[in-house]
């Protein structure tokens, strides 16, 4: 088997032969396979070394001292992450990230499939449509905070003032520890809706059509389609929703940092906000480092535990 | 009957979504009415149709803050790490697809684990790593950790394999070496993962807020995220100024999405990062 193999292409056959006189080549000064594997590679290698995979590594090095950026470093041990386990205010920063994703997944998974529905069925200016519910997504995480820190704002905001023609005395929103969550919530949701509509559609768009018409002729109506096909079938662009939506989730940052900066009363700091204020406010770079890591674990647990569990609920057709 | 109720239901459906798409644009269109109505913010919600529109707030934005320095800081920087990005990941994903090598597998797979690494476990470390380089507060430092970038390669690298071997093969022939077929033929074949790729880097850099917030501390540095959350607490009460400054950071996105809308979405969708 080897031989015919050998010899397919005159590039195959001429290879091995061929070692000796390209090492001659070097050093005459053309570039040999490997040297044209470094040009192509290195660009891109030296940058990802630099600053990924070195920074990880050192960041694992630093969580394991106590160190305020400007000092020598002390060893430590495990001791910052035993600290940090004792610390209410760790327990309060993982407490806040987890309610944000339970507030948000809900809520941009099944208005996004709604969308899904709705924006695949036969509509006059349907791509206008998708292309207005998509605008968001492309809108940074800063100017939605502030965009919606306004719209929600208590006393002169736009809600509130329409809340007020209906009789309703909106709430203080940001400014209140109960609903500055949920005003975080709503602005995120708002902007991601978009991003899982066109992920949902692109499962809806490749189900097979014959399947819904025989559902259809066989009495079938409309809800029964939608839990016993649609959604069988959608199941891994669900799963891919679900998988991104809480990696995001656990990084949440941006939006809340200018929405809200963690306050009022610490009731909105989740944990990236609580390692950047532990790393660039308190001086802690050990803990901070130590914290990040933490969460990488726990986003890098929850990540298998779903892939593990997909084969309970994921249909791949 | 059937096509009665069958074009009752469909008015309906039309309604829903229409009401719907004004609700998701209405935000952005409070920004540009907030952003024409002078005091903003200081006494009453302004009106949908301002009574009094003027271009104040704009005026304020560029002539007391050095916002256009701002605006072409973003602009820079993100043109620049857009244009590296594409480079860099094109060559690398030319040498996974046609120069495999020992360890070509394990190297590829160290590509995929920089995609997995969530930022906030860099930030300390990049942070002292800056502070050694002397790039605290430079340009340098904020563009340095996205020059290259571990989805580009992936994205590219299946683009790379879905272009025939026989044309290098051909090219080959002809005594074309990996520079020229590189230039000439696999990069004119992939053009669409390119403009994915752009599209994506582009938003990325353009709308990247915790690290240029750690790395630039200068105003006249800073890029327009940043530049906005500052906004926000120098002028608490002048909504008008800070939804000025929001529009304005809006507007290349959405020139941007409006002429690629197909490579924005497909950006988005195939990362899953926003």
């Amino acid at each position: 088997m080897s031989t015919p193999t050998a010899a397919r292409t005159p590039a195959d056959a001429a290879a091995r032969p061929n070692a000796a006189p390209r090492r001659r080549a070097a050093r005459s000064g053309r570039p040999t396979r490997v040297g044209w594997v470094l040009f192509f590679l290195l660009p891109s290698a030296v940058p990802l070394l630099a600053f990924s995979i070195g920074p990880m590594v050192g960041a694992a090095w630093i969580s394991l001292h106590e160190w305020n950026l400007l000092s020598p470093m002390r060893w430590v041990g495990l001791d910052n992450f035993a600290d940090l386990l004792a610390d209410p205010a760790t327990r309060n920063a993982f407490g806040n990230t987890v309610a944000y994703i339970v507030g948000y997944l809900p809520l941009v998974y099944v208005g996004g499939l709604a969308l899904a529905l709705a924006l695949n069925a036969r509509l006059r200016g349907r791509s206008l449509l998708r292309g207005i519910y998509f605008l968001p997504v492309v809108t940074s995480w800063i100017v939605v905070a502030l965009v919606w820190r306004w719209l929600l704002n208590p006393s002169v905001g736009v809600v509130n003032w329409a809340l007020g023609l209906v009789g309703i005395d909106g709430p203080g929103w940001w400014t209140d520890p109960a609903w500055a969550m949920p005003s975080i919530v709503l602005a995120s949701a708002w902007k991601d809706l978009g991003f899982v509509m066109v992920i949902l559609l692109a499962g809806l768009q490749a189900i097979p059509t014959e399947l819904i018409e025989a559902a259809r002729v066989d009495g079938a109506g409309w809800w029964r389609r939608l839990w016993s096909i649609v959604l069988p079938l959608l199941s891994p662009s669900t799963f891919f929703v679900v998988v991104i939506s809480l990696i995001n989730g656990f990084q949440v940052f941006d939006q809340v940092y200018a929405m809200t900066s963690g306050g009022p009363d610490n009731a909105t700091e989740t944990v990236v906000l609580r390692v950047h204020a532990l790393a660039f406010r308190y001086g802690e770079a050990g803990n901070a480092a130590a914290l990040s890591w933490l969460l990488f674990a726990v986003i890098l647990a929850v990540t298998v535990i779903q892939v593990r569990g997909q084969r309970r609920w994921v249909t791949y057709a | 009957m059937r096509e009665r109720s069958l074009t009752a239901r469909s008015v309906v459906l039309h309604v829903v979504v229409i009401l719907g798409a004004l609700v998701m644009l209405f935000p952005f269109v409070w920004a540009v009415v907030t952003s024409i109505s002078p005091g903003s913010g200081l006494s009453a919600t302004p009106r949908l149709v301002p009574a009094d529109p003027s271009l104040a707030a704009y005026a304020q934005l560029f002539g007391e803050l050095p916002f256009a320095r701002v605006v072409l800081n973003s602009l820079g920087l993100a043109v620049a790490s857009t244009l590296a990005q594409v480079v860099t990941s094109a060559m690398a994903a030319y040498a996974f697809s046609r120069l495999p090598f020992r360890g070509s597998g394990v190297v590829f797979a160290l590509y995929l684990v920089t995609m997995m690494i969530p930022f906030q476990v860099l930030i300390v470390p990049l942070f002292v790593e800056m502070k050694w380089l002397g790039l605290i507060d430079t340009y340098w430092g904020a563009l340095l950790p996205s020059l290259a970038s571990g989805f580009g390669v992936f994205l590219l690298r299946q683009a790379v394999n879905q272009v025939p071997r026989e044309l290098d093969e051909a090219a080959t022939i002809d005594g074309a070496g990996h520079l020229r077929i590189f230039a000439r033929i696999v990069v004119p074949n992939i053009r669409p993962a390119l403009a994915t790729l752009t599209v994506f880097g582009f938003m990325a850099s353009w709308n990247a807020f915790l690290w240029p917030l750690i790395i630039l501390r200068s105003p006249e540095l800073q890029t327009l995220p940043v530049a906005l959350q500052t906004l926000q607490g120098q002028y608490t009460t002048q909504w008008d100024v800070v939804m000025a400054g929001s529009v304005i950071s809006i507007l290349p996105m959405l020139a941007l999405y409006i002429v690629a809308q197909k490579y924005v979405v497909q950006g988005v969708a195939s990362s899953g990062l926003k």
